[in-house]
């Protein structure tokens, strides 16, 4: 069903006139709005390459319904920090060097970010469970540990 | 961004508080010489001009024709580089993967980057320091052999005078003396001097990667993030069966979707619409006719019978390793060991399905593409669309995930040919289940080992053989229509290759012999089982079977499994590789499984696994815990001891082999492409599973062994190898089971299962 969505997108108020008021929210955020995050990984909700946050909470946006965030702010990687002004994981994924293709990365840095809002020290563990079920396929995962850890401290 | 990344200069942990700054290296001051533009002579690898370029400020560019898939062979080249010409490494910007920019030296291949691709960039650096040299000498009125170099800047007979002076912005225009070869094993047969080792200040340093603050941030351009004007979105449309053909499309089928059209050519099916999303809802709404073939594949419970039973295409003797009478002195052994190994189908399974962009226009185009071959990619483009080389340029954009011929290849030919039907730019992307559903596969195999010891515990006959599918049944690049989906479509004629591998490693054995059989693909058209070039093409498997054999004959020989190696390792860097890793780990002799609990449900144990990957060594050691009850296999701490020569990033070479174990330890123990007799069935993250972070190994421990008087040798890939083994052996430990078949999945490792 066509219709129009209002949505905020990093601080960003947009009025969007859609002609399916169920496409995903990955598709506007890429293809309406032209932006180049987050990923297009899996449009199952399998993965997290297309994380982002829809009223702070880390959502998949490739399962995600248009229709289910009109009116909501969402804010996505390039929303969260930025060279000059860093999210401490940023800071700390650029610290330790962490992504290799870095396709995944969205998935892993909102997922975080949404934890460490919630529980700002977490243990390895609870680390561990906040980040299971997404994807790299490079095998990075060590390193994306050292770097929560490290935000986690800053 | 397109050739500008946003570069980590510096990050000062103070108390408390990062500071993070960030600078934009010298090239984007240089665009105008950046791919071959304005002035640049035309690309030739007789030419200096091809492979670098200094400009006014004196920062040089390096024209690399090899990519960076994340590990940093870009910043390993610049330092290589900036050596030669006494150059901080940031003062050498490295452009990759165009085809107007950059010669073919292969793309990222056989972890050669810095093994082949550095060394000869490393004879292009130091003949145009020869250059550079010559051009000082006689502008300072000095004699060639009394000049010296300091951060770019010559000097001699008390005036100085820089490179950027010297040359800044000019070119060379001189020849080199290449060696007559393209890909991989393009060099210059440089006479110029070059520096010794033993003065070497920035090859050793660990910069860091250019390309990961502009990844943090969000604004490194991926190849599904390049947008051309007037561009369409497709998706293409796969037989739902394999072998089946196109019979029929109702092209009216996608109705009330704004925008799509529906393209048929030769079998060949794609939706293409204005909206990306368009796309995805006109294929899912396509209705299609397909023919309905026979059921084509073996099913999966009979997969290692057929390929026993199948007959050999091709066989091949290890010339390398190859000694003595192994029959005779296997009837003569005072004891004899014999074991057969398993290894399945895999998928490269990279993060995203693969995109391509296509620009067809006045019968020349060019396509941005995720390929790590994108020269090869460019030559495959100009065959399917029957239109010289030239008129195709190939601009690499990094993939979702690269690590060997994956899916790739295909979207770069089906992008370019939807183009030209369409004419317009158009945009390709698979959907998750064409990345892992119809990717070219890593070979399935089978393998046997047998073996002879003597009355003393040594070895004294070894025969190792492995049968399976070819590794370039798929040519590791998409060159050849022949080597793609829609060229198999078409019905290109075919041309399977044969390549497999045998065990790589100095064990010293009186008599000796490996071979491998290749066998025909399961369907030879158009597969989505053909198989091809996955990290480290068919090391895990051999290595797997091999090592794991190994352990079974130090069992066998009542021997600790790392001494048993050491007994048949003359001295020399393999044996002390071997030793490295073991008192790395922390390891203690003693005969492997003689210290478990039975009765525990959790249990641990310890492998060990080492290995070639001619001429880089790598050896691993693994602690595992293994839950008797479920069968679950976690693999707690990984210690790697490596010597890949000379090191040019320690840092950037860690975290290459971080990922390598990690990547290593989820296909050993989770990995496994399903199929039944018409279609393969693992389609996603549900039915490919690979490792969760909640399995991650806990510690890493990496030895690294610089050997500053060897070249430097491959690292991309060799420390895969070794880690299904050291599992493997690490759960014999752990429970006195013999796990033969990988992936070590719950089933199978479950108590009373093996």
């Amino acid at each position: 069903m066509a219709g129009q969505i209002r949505i905020e997108v990093n601080g960003k108020r947009h009025t969007l006139e859609v002609e399916d008021r169920d496409m995903p929210l990955l598709y506007a955020l890429r293809d309406e709005l032209g932006m180049s995050n987050p990923h297009f990984g899996c449009g199952l909700a399998q993965c997290g390459a297309c994380t982002v946050h829809v009223n702070g909470a880390a959502v998949r946006s490739c399962v995600t319904p248009l229709s289910a965030v009109d009116g909501a702010k969402v804010t996505t990687l390039a929303g969260l920090g930025t060279p000059q002004h860093p999210h401490p994981l940023q800071a700390a994924y650029v610290a330790e060097g962490v992504p290799q293709c870095g396709y995944c990365i969205n998935g892993w840095i909102m997922t975080a970010a949404a934890l460490l809002q919630k529980n700002p020290h977490p243990t390895d563990a609870e680390i561990r469970e906040g980040l299971s079920g997404l994807k790299c396929r490079c095998g990075t995962h060590v390193a994306i540990l050292r770097a929560v850890k490290r935000a986690a401290q800053a | 961004m397109t050739m500008t990344e946003v570069n980590r200069r510096a990050i000062l942990a103070g108390s408390g508080a990062l500071v993070v700054s960030f600078t934009v290296p010298a090239l984007a001051q240089t665009q105008g010489v950046m791919r071959g533009g304005k002035g640049r002579p035309p690309l030739d690898p007789r030419r200096l001009d091809s492979y670098l370029a200094v400009h006014e400020n004196g920062a040089v560019t390096a024209y690399f024709g090899k990519i960076d898939g994340g590990q940093g062979t870009d910043v390993g080249i610049a330092q290589i580089v900036a050596e030669e010409l006494d150059l901080p490494a940031d003062k050498v910007a490295v452009v990759m993967g165009d085809t107007a920019a950059t010669i073919n030296q292969g793309g990222a291949s056989g972890s050669t980057g810095i093994f082949k691709g550095g060394q000869a960039m490393r004879h292009a650096a130091a003949e145009a320091r020869q250059a550079l040299l010559a051009m000082a000498a006689k502008r300072l009125g000095a004699a060639p052999d009394q000049l010296s170099v300091a951060d770019g800047v010559v000097s001699g007979n008390g005036k100085s005078v820089s490179y950027g002076k010297l040359i800044g912005g000019g070119y060379f225009e001189l020849q080199v003396p290449w060696n007559g070869k393209l890909g991989n094993d393009l060099d210059i047969d440089s006479k110029a001097p070059l520096k010794d080792p033993a003065g070497y200040k920035v090859i050793g340093t660990s910069p860091p990667r250019r390309d990961v603050a502009a990844k943090v941030f969000a604004r490194h351009e991926y190849v599904t993030d390049v947008r051309v004007p007037g561009m369409l979105h497709a998706r293409v449309i796969r037989p739902p069966v394999a072998g089946a053909t196109l019979v029929a499309v109702d092209e009216e089928s996608p109705r009330g979707i704004a925008g799509v059209r529906v393209v048929a050519k030769n079998g060949f099916l794609a939706v293409v619409a204005e909206k990306e999303w368009n796309a995805v809802r006109a294929s899912a709404a396509l209705k299609a006719k397909w023919s309905e073939p026979a059921p084509v594949f073996a099913s999966q419970e009979e997969l290692y019978d057929h390929i026993r039973k199948s007959a050999t295409r091709k066989r091949d003797e290890d010339k390398n390793q190859k000694r003595g009478d192994v029959e005779a002195a296997l009837a003569g052994a005072a004891k004899r060991v014999e074991a057969d190994y398993e290894w399945p189908f895999q998928s490269h399974a990279s993060m995203g399905s693969a995109c391509a962009v296509a620009s067809f226009k006045d019968g020349a185009v060019t396509i941005w593409t995720g390929s790590q071959k994108p020269h090869y990619a460019r030559d495959g483009v100009a065959a399917i669309l029957d239109i010289p080389v030239d008129k195709v340029r190939a601009i690499w954009r990094t993939g979702p995930g690269s690590y060997g011929r994956n899916d790739a290849g295909d979207a770069a030919l089906e992008a370019a040919v939807l183009s030209q039907i369409v004419g317009r730019p158009v945009r390709v992307q698979g959907m998750r289940a064409e990345g892992i559903g119809w990717d070219p596969k890593a070979p399935a195999s089978i393998h046997r080992g047998r073996a002879g010891l003597d009355g003393n515990g040594k070895l004294v006959a070894y025969h190792f053989e492995s049968k399976g599918f070819s590794r370039v049944d798929i040519n590791s690049n998409e060159s050849e229509p022949a080597h793609s989906l829609i060229g198999m479509t078409w019905g290109v004629p075919l041309h399977s290759l044969d390549g497999f591998g045998h065990p790589e490693h100095a064990y010293e054995i009186p008599n000796i012999l490996q071979a491998w059989e290749t066998i025909p693909p399961l369907l030879d058209r158009a597969s989505p089982l053909r198989t091809a070039h996955m990290r480290d093409p068919c090391g895990p498997q051999v290595c797997f079977a091999h090592e794991s054999f190994i352990d079974e004959v130090a069992f066998a020989a009542g021997a600790d499994p790392v001494e048993f190696r050491l007994r048949h390792l003359p001295p020399g860097r393999d044996r002390e590789v071997v030793q490295a890793a073991a008192q790395k780990f922390g390891w203690q002799s003693r005969v492997a499984s003689t210290h478990r609990n039975d009765s525990a449900d959790l249990v641990r144990g310890r492998g060990f696994a080492y290995t070639l990957r001619h001429p880089t060594i790598v050896a691993a050691a693994v602690e595992v815990e293994v839950d008797r009850r479920t069968g679950k296999v976690r693999v707690v701490r990984a210690t790697v001891a490596h010597d890949c020569g000379r090191i040019v990033n320690p840092g950037l070479l860690r975290n290459t082999i971080e990922g390598n174990v990690v990547q290593g330890t989820s296909r050993s123990i989770h990995e496994e492409v399903r199929f039944d007799t018409r279609k393969v069935t693992s389609v996603d993250w549900k039915t490919y599973p690979i490792l969760d972070i909640t399995d991650a190994p806990e510690q890493i421990d990496i030895v690294l062994l610089d050997r500053r008087d060897a070249p430097s040798s491959g690292a991309g890939e060799p420390s895969t190898r070794p880690i299904a083994a050291a599992i493997g052996n690490a759960i014999f430990d752990a429970t006195g089971d013999r796990i033969r078949r990988a992936p070590f999945s719950p089933e199978r490792v479950r108590r009373g299962q093996a």
